[in-house]
């Protein structure tokens, strides 16, 4: 009788302390879950749109100039009048997979679910788990102030039709493990096709041309080729040059800067290492050889010695410091600009824009005080910098074409934010 | 796309030999740096001074000022007072779009890092410029920034700027060494609310108060003002504000 009281007891006992270890398990799981889901957002950036300057984490009311309107992003706390705070799982997994409300209605593509939608159930889920743990916000979404027609939203139907293709990432068995994870984030997460892909007139991008270098609309800079070795195809890069960049914003080949910079910033400079290596790998190997050099610049022959003459002597004055008289710069602080293909693309536009603003690469873990460049817009005339563009363009065996003084002048209008 | 590729080959072969001899060229002199000794010495100065570069050619290699009459000094002001400004520029609080621009990637502890480093830079005042306003607009504008103006609840300036009008630690700034330009166009910015400081933006409430003509003759007085022979802002607490400032957390 004793004897089965204490097994009795034990087992209760026993029985108590595993319901205990479950819940603490379960526990744990979702602590693991919200911690996934939160790299998972960093991968995504949902930072850089849905978090205004100032404002509260996640809260929205970013405003989005686009060529249709500005849009202002939304509030995606667990808010439940103002966020998502009332949404279920499968309500998320739709918005990020289909490019849908909850109720079915169209999202506009500058919520990037056009390379969401390659997201998987479990990241999804986990990414939700995540939004759902951390402070609800009240604020109400600003209604977005589009132009008509472009403010009736079933004109998302007719770009779903020709730039949305709807489906999870299908990995390739022919390549590595490590290629496909690379695959995975660039295509998907990292929505880099965004701004990495030309934009037709339509505001589209079509699969095609995924990767193929476009400039962005509104924000006047040059997102190059990431397939083109021409451009930012990072093909003859070693694999550390290419982790450097994407973790630290500077590299022994040349540094981050713009837009670019913004995405170090919040996103790629929290990956682990095994993830930007997987991306390394797979930026390398989408790499393509190069195309043919650019067409010969349309400036006159003698237009543009004499400009690369006083390019010379303007870069001397100026850039040499930092740059080194054969631009071999100090890397990876003061990058080089022999052999660094970021400004011997056909666009001149990114190199005309270093010039004008100047800049930091962000303050990363890899690199927490950058070293910066002086903006010249205020010290230079429209002809010295084309002229010190030109230069560098074409010096040290580099293989871009001069820029006319009426290129510089036009991007000093550029808007700087 | 394919065709323009194809007829490109013969001249992919070339560059393939230029390309080659570079590399070669390029293997040679890497060889010749060789190892981690020569990589630091091929570094940028590890220092403030060449991290901060891309500032002074508009606020001068110590943050003394530049010929620009808009480009304010830096030198000696209060650490928080800067590191309080490069926060507004960074969110865009406070505008000037190459600035916001520059910083807009730049984490806390680097921006509190550029501050302390103009704040304890001390480079001579520069000459007070002869004035362009009478004599009677001085008048007016010693009266403000010595006195205020009760009846229109205008505090004198140095009852927060201090007697000496060089400022207290942590967050207010001195007025002394700054060009008149200057100082009408942040008041007229405080005015027009393109400047706004920490909540209560007690320095907002002060230039609200302000005319035009107020705003012309406090700081014609301010630019005439001689340097004092000691600079230096005054410790916190030296002095109690009429006020509270947000910048200024007693
Ligand atoms: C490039 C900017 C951008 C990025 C990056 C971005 N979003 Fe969005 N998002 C938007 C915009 C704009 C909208 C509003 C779209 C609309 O009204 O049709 C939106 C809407 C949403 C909505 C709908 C909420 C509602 O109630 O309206 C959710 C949920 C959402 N985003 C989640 C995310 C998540 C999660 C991420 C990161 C994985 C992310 N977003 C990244 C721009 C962005
Ligand atoms: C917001 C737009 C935007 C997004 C999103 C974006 N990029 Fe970029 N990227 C740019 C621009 C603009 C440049 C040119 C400026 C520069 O070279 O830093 C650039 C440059 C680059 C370069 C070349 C850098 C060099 O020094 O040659 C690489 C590599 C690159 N991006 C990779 C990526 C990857 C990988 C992603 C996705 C994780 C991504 N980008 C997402 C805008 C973007
Ligand atoms: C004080 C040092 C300094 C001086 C002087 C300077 N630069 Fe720079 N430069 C830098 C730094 C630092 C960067 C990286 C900036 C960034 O990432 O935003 C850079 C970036 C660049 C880039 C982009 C390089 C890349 O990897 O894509 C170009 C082009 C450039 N500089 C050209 C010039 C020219 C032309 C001049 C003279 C008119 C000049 N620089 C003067 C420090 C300097
Ligand atoms: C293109 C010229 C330019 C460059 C480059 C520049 N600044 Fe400024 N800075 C200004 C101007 C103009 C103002 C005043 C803006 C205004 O009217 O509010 C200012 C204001 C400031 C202030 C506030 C001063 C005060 O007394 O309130 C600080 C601090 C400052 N700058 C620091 C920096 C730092 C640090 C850098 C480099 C990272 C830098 N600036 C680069 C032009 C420049
Ligand atoms: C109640 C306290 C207070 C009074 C009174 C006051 N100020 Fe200020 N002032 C401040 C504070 C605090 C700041 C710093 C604000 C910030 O952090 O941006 C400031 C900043 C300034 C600046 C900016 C300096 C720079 O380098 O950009 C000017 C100019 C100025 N005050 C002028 C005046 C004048 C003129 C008066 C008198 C009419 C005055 N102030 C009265 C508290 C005061």
């Amino acid at each position: 009788m004793g004897s089965k009281l204490s097994t009795a007891l034990i087992s209760i006992k026993l029985l108590a302390l595993a319901a205990l270890t479950t819940a603490a398990q379960a526990q744990d799981k979702s602590n693991d879950i919200i911690a996934r889901g939160e790299y998972l957002a960093r991968a995504g950036d949902c930072t850089a749109c849905h978090t205004a300057p100032e404002g509260r984490l996640f809260a929205g009311g970013r405003a989005m100039p686009t060529p249709f309107g500005t849009l202002y992003t939304s509030n995606i706390t667990p808010d439940l009048d103002t966020g998502i705070g009332k949404w279920s799982a499968d309500d998320f997994y739709k918005t990020m997979h289909s490019g849908r409300f909850p109720d079915g209605g169209l999202i506009y593509p500058a919520m990037p679910f056009a390379s969401y939608t390659k997201v998987t159930r479990a990241d999804s889920d986990a990414i939700f788990a995540y939004l759902r743990s951390i402070a609800p916000v009240s604020q109400k979404n600003k209604p977005h102030e589009l132009r008509f027609p472009y403010d009736n939203r079933q004109l998302i139907l007719g770009w779903r039709t020709l730039f949305f293709s709807e489906g999870e990432f299908k990995p390739d068995p022919k390549k590595s493990a490590e290629w496909n994870r690379g695959a995975y984030l660039v295509e998907g997460l990292g929505h880099c096709g965004m701004c990495h892909s030309p934009i037709n007139a339509l505001g589209g991008t079509s699969q095609s041309d995924a990767f193929k270098g476009g400039l962005i609309p509104m924000q006047n800079w040059y997102a190059p080729s990431l397939t083109s070795n021409r451009e930012a195809g990072l093909g003859d890069w070693s694999i550390k040059d290419i982790t450097d960049l994407l973790q630290t914003g500077v590299s022994m080949r040349g540094v981050v800067y713009g837009p670019m910079a913004e995405v170090v910033h919040n996103s790629l400079q929290y990956l682990n290492d095994e993830d930007t290596k997987a991306m390394a790998v797979y930026l390398k190997g989408i790499a393509e050889p190069s195309p043919p050099p650019p067409a010969s610049s349309t400036l006159p022959t003698t237009e543009s010695s004499l400009l690369i003459s006083l390019g010379k002597t303007v870069y001397d004055k100026h850039c040499a410091s930092c740059h080194g008289t054969q631009g071999e710069g100090k890397p990876p602080h003061w990058p080089p600009l022999a052999n660094n293909q970021s400004i011997e693309m056909q666009s001149a536009v990114n190199p005309i824009r270093m010039v004008l603003n100047g800049g930091y690469p962000p303050g990363t873990k890899g690199n927490p005080m950058p070293y910066g460049m002086p903006p010249f817009a205020g010290l230079l005339s429209d002809n010295e910098i084309a002229a010190v563009v030109s230069y560098i363009r074409t010096a040290w065996g580099n293989r871009g074409t001069p820029v006319s003084a009426r290129e510089a002048n036009e991007l000093r209008s550029a808007p700087l934010n | 796309m394919f065709a323009r590729a194809a007829a490109s080959v013969a001249v992919t072969i070339t560059l393939a030999t230029i390309v080659l001899a570079t590399i070669v060229l390029a293997t040679i002199t890497l060889a010749t740096i060789d190892g981690a000794a020569a990589q630091t010495a091929n570094q940028p100065p590890d220092t403030m001074a060449a991290r901060v570069e891309a500032c002074t050619p508009c606020h001068g290699n110590k943050g003394e000022g530049t010929s620009d009459v808009y480009f304010p000094r830096l030198a000696g002001k209060p650490a928080g007072y800067l590191y309080n400004q490069l926060l507004a520029f960074r969110s865009g609080r406070r505008k000037y779009p190459p600035m916001n621009y520059l910083l807009e990637f730049l984490p806390d502890p680097y921006l509190e890092a550029m501050a302390e480093y103009f704040a304890g830079e001390h480079p001579p005042l520069p000459q007070p410029a002869p004035s362009e306003v009478s004599k009677d607009v001085l008048a007016q504008g010693e009266l403000l920034a010595t006195s205020g103006d009760a009846s229109r609840n205008i505090p004198a300036c140095v009852s927060c700027h201090g007697p000496g009008l060089a400022g207290m630690q942590p967050g207010i700034p001195g007025l002394l060494g700054l060009r008149a330009n200057y100082i009408s166009a942040q008041l007229g910015a405080w005015r027009y609310g393109t400047r706004t400081a920490k909540s209560p933006d007690c320095m907002q409430q002060v230039a609200g108060h302000l005319t035009e003509a107020d705003v012309t003759a406090v700081a014609a007085w301010l630019a005439t003002r001689p340097a004092p022979t000691n600079p230096a802002p005054v410790p916190k607490g030296t002095y109690a504000l009429p006020f509270g400032c947000g910048s200024q957390p007693n």
